[in-house]
């Protein structure tokens, strides 16, 4: 699913350097990143997004050289392919859950907001245990159920690919193992890839690897 | 563009408060110099076009726009008297009919305006319910006195006193309404319409009290002989014409003296307006103003003012622009996070800009929208607004 190879980046006027001469994940995988703060973890996970690009090396997600697209093509293949799941949930609180959920489809031209996407989103909540929620903004919504919209607003597009930056750290440690169980339980329907970073070692065992970033490539300043 | 306007529409609408101070603020600003505009415009309409129907006013020397507003919009400041000898004066010359005017008495806070007959003609006037005045102390009134006091022909209006002080001043008198005139979308509207007769009772130059040779009660007789007959202050003087006492309704003196405020004379033709004018160029008491050349320096001098007022809101509207873009500044530094996510999700930038354009379309199209419709409101009302406010 993602093969990374000879990948250098650097920001300007920063003495950060990341180094990666291979790494794999392959279809289906879940996979936990660990590693110290500012060891890269996320800066890996925006290359991989295509947010950023390397200086060097060639990034292959689902078999699409994502370095090598240009801005609008990489944005179109992240929205398509790649469901972000964030810490702080990052949902939109002037709009409803259901908006939320819907709202890749509003930003981008390349998806297609249709009946069948509005019922699968629907389908998608009910899973979730959200469904009665839809129409509440999400101050109405306990962090669970936040995290829950944010994850539904990831899976709608059907991504191939899930990148979770820390997705379970504002949640209590019940909420943690159900939204992780949510989450694993409908990207083995997908057929999806999970690339995790956390620093919750309580999660790591249901996870298929884990890889700690600074020992395994040498990250870091 | 329509999931733009989708998303910018909750947006606007989650955050209510802020965009109604905003819609308010470029409502008011695009509002205010527009307003002002129609309002002049329709001041202007009217002063002119009742100035241009009036050919000739003649009055005491003095401020000939004070003359002009009394006369023509019943203005509450009233100019110096004259005498009913310059009506008779203008109708010697045969130049002009004149039409006396005597504006200066109120009834709860509407001019009543003292003339002849002649003027319901001159001004195309006409009685909608009821009948004209035909007995003194009557008088017939304009729609908008009718309405705004709900009195009909039947109804009575009390002169209001000059001054609560002045205990020999002018008295209040009890009119009857005889009729009421059809709208006309003028200060006529506005104004209580009675002979002049009528105007000289208020005033007290005529009175009707109880017979005195009649009377039994010997107290109220101050000093009796052969040929006249004294009283006291006792006397019961009427303060209501009827048709009981309108018999003992007098006048003292001679009536060519009694005060009036203005002849509005209607030369023939245009030699006889030249004429007529030449003759009062040297004159020392009277003066002869033609309304439509007043009017025109006093809308000079508004529009003046106007082009002041235009500019103070100018430099408001500009503070009012840039107190916006720095809220938009401000908001859109708050959402930072919210746009780095949906850019981290994959929303272009130029889609972020389109989703922002949408919100400030939005409230534009609403503060337009609003504007427009106050401006609709003034448009229609402008008519009335100018007539109560500014005539």
């Amino acid at each position: 699913m993602i093969t990374i190879e000879s990948l250098k980046f650097s920001y300007a006027n920063s003495s950060f350097r990341l180094n990666v001469p291979d790494f794999t994940v392959v279809k289906g995988e879940k996979l936990a990143v660990i590693g110290p703060s500012g060891s890269g973890k996320t800066t890996m996970l925006n290359l991989i997004a295509g947010i950023i690009v390397p200086e060097n090396g060639n990034i292959n997600v689902a078999g699409t050289a994502v370095s090598q697209l240009p801005d609008a093509g990489r944005r179109d293949f992240r929205i398509s392919n790649i469901g972000f799941v964030f810490q702080n949930f990052q949902l939109l609180d002037y709009l409803s859950v259901m908006d939320n959920i819907l709202h890749p489809y509003r930003i981008s031209k390349a998806l297609d907001l249709n009946k069948t996407v509005h019922k699968r989103a629907i389908e998608l909540a009910q899973q979730m245990g959200i469904a009665d929620k839809l129409l509440c903004h999400p101050d109405q919504l306990s962090q669970g159920e936040q995290q829950r919209a944010a994850i539904c607003r990831a899976l709608l597009p059907q991504p191939k690919l899930i990148l979770a930056d820390e997705a379970t750290g504002n949640l209590d440690p019940e909420n943690k193992m159900l939204i992780l169980d949510m989450l694993f339980n409908r990207v083995d329907e997908d057929d999806s890839t999970v690339l995790a970073v956390t620093h919750d070692y309580e999660l790591l065992s249901r996870f298929d690897r884990v890889v700690d970033f600074h020992e395994f490539y040498g990250v870091g300043a | 563009m329509i999931d733009s306007l989708y998303i910018a529409w909750q947006y606007v609408r989650w955050n209510r408060g802020k965009t109604l101070v905003l819609i308010t603020s470029i409502t008011l600003i695009a509002f205010l110099p527009l307003a002002l505009q129609i309002v002049l415009q329709e001041s202007e309409h009217q002063l002119q076009s009742r100035a241009v129907n009036t050919p000739l006013l003649i009055g005491a020397k003095g401020s000939a726009l004070d003359l002009v507003m009394n006369s023509l919009y019943f203005d509450d400041e009233a100019p110096q008297a004259i005498n009913m000898q310059a009506v008779g004066q203008v109708e010697d010359t045969d130049l002009a009919q004149a039409i006396p005017l005597y504006v200066r008495f109120q009834s709860r806070g509407f001019p009543i305006v003292g003339t002849s007959l002649d003027y319901f003609d001159f001004r195309q006037l006409q009685i909608e319910q009821g009948r004209m005045y035909a007995f003194l102390g009557e008088t017939v009134i304009g729609a908008d006195v009718a309405e705004r006091l709900a009195v009909v022909p039947g109804g009575s209006l009390v002169s209001s006193p000059d001054n609560l002080f002045d205990i020999a001043g002018v008295y209040p008198l009890k009119m009857k309404v005889s009729g009421v005139l059809a709208r006309s979308h003028s200060p006529d509207d506005l104004a209580i319409f009675v002979d002049l007769r009528t105007a000289w009772v208020i005033q007290g130059f005529g009175h009707g009290h109880q017979d005195l040779v009649k009377s039994r009660d010997a107290t109220v007789i101050l000093n009796q002989d052969e040929k006249t007959v004294t009283a006291n202050a006792k006397l019961l003087q009427y303060t209501e014409i009827s048709e009981d006492n309108i018999d003992s309704f007098h006048f003292h003196g001679d009536e060519s003296i009694y005060p009036i405020t203005a002849v509005l004379a209607q030369p023939h033709d245009d030699k006889s307006s030249a004429l007529l004018r030449g003759r009062y160029l040297d004159d020392i008491v009277y003066q002869v103003v033609k309304p439509d050349d007043v009017i025109e320096g006093l809308m000079e001098n508004i529009f003046r003012i106007k082009n002041v007022i235009n500019a103070v809101i100018f430099i408001v509207g500009i503070a009012t622009v840039l107190t916006i873009v720095l809220v938009f500044i401000l908001s859109l530094r708050i959402r930072r996070d919210e746009m780095n996510t949906i850019f981290r999700i994959g929303c272009s930038r130029m889609t972020t800009m389109r989703l922002l354009a949408a919100e400030i379309l939005i409230i534009l199209l609403a503060s337009a929208l609003l504007c427009t419709a106050l401006l609709w409101l003034v448009k229609i009302n402008s008519g009335g607004l100018v007539r109560s406010f500014i005539l």
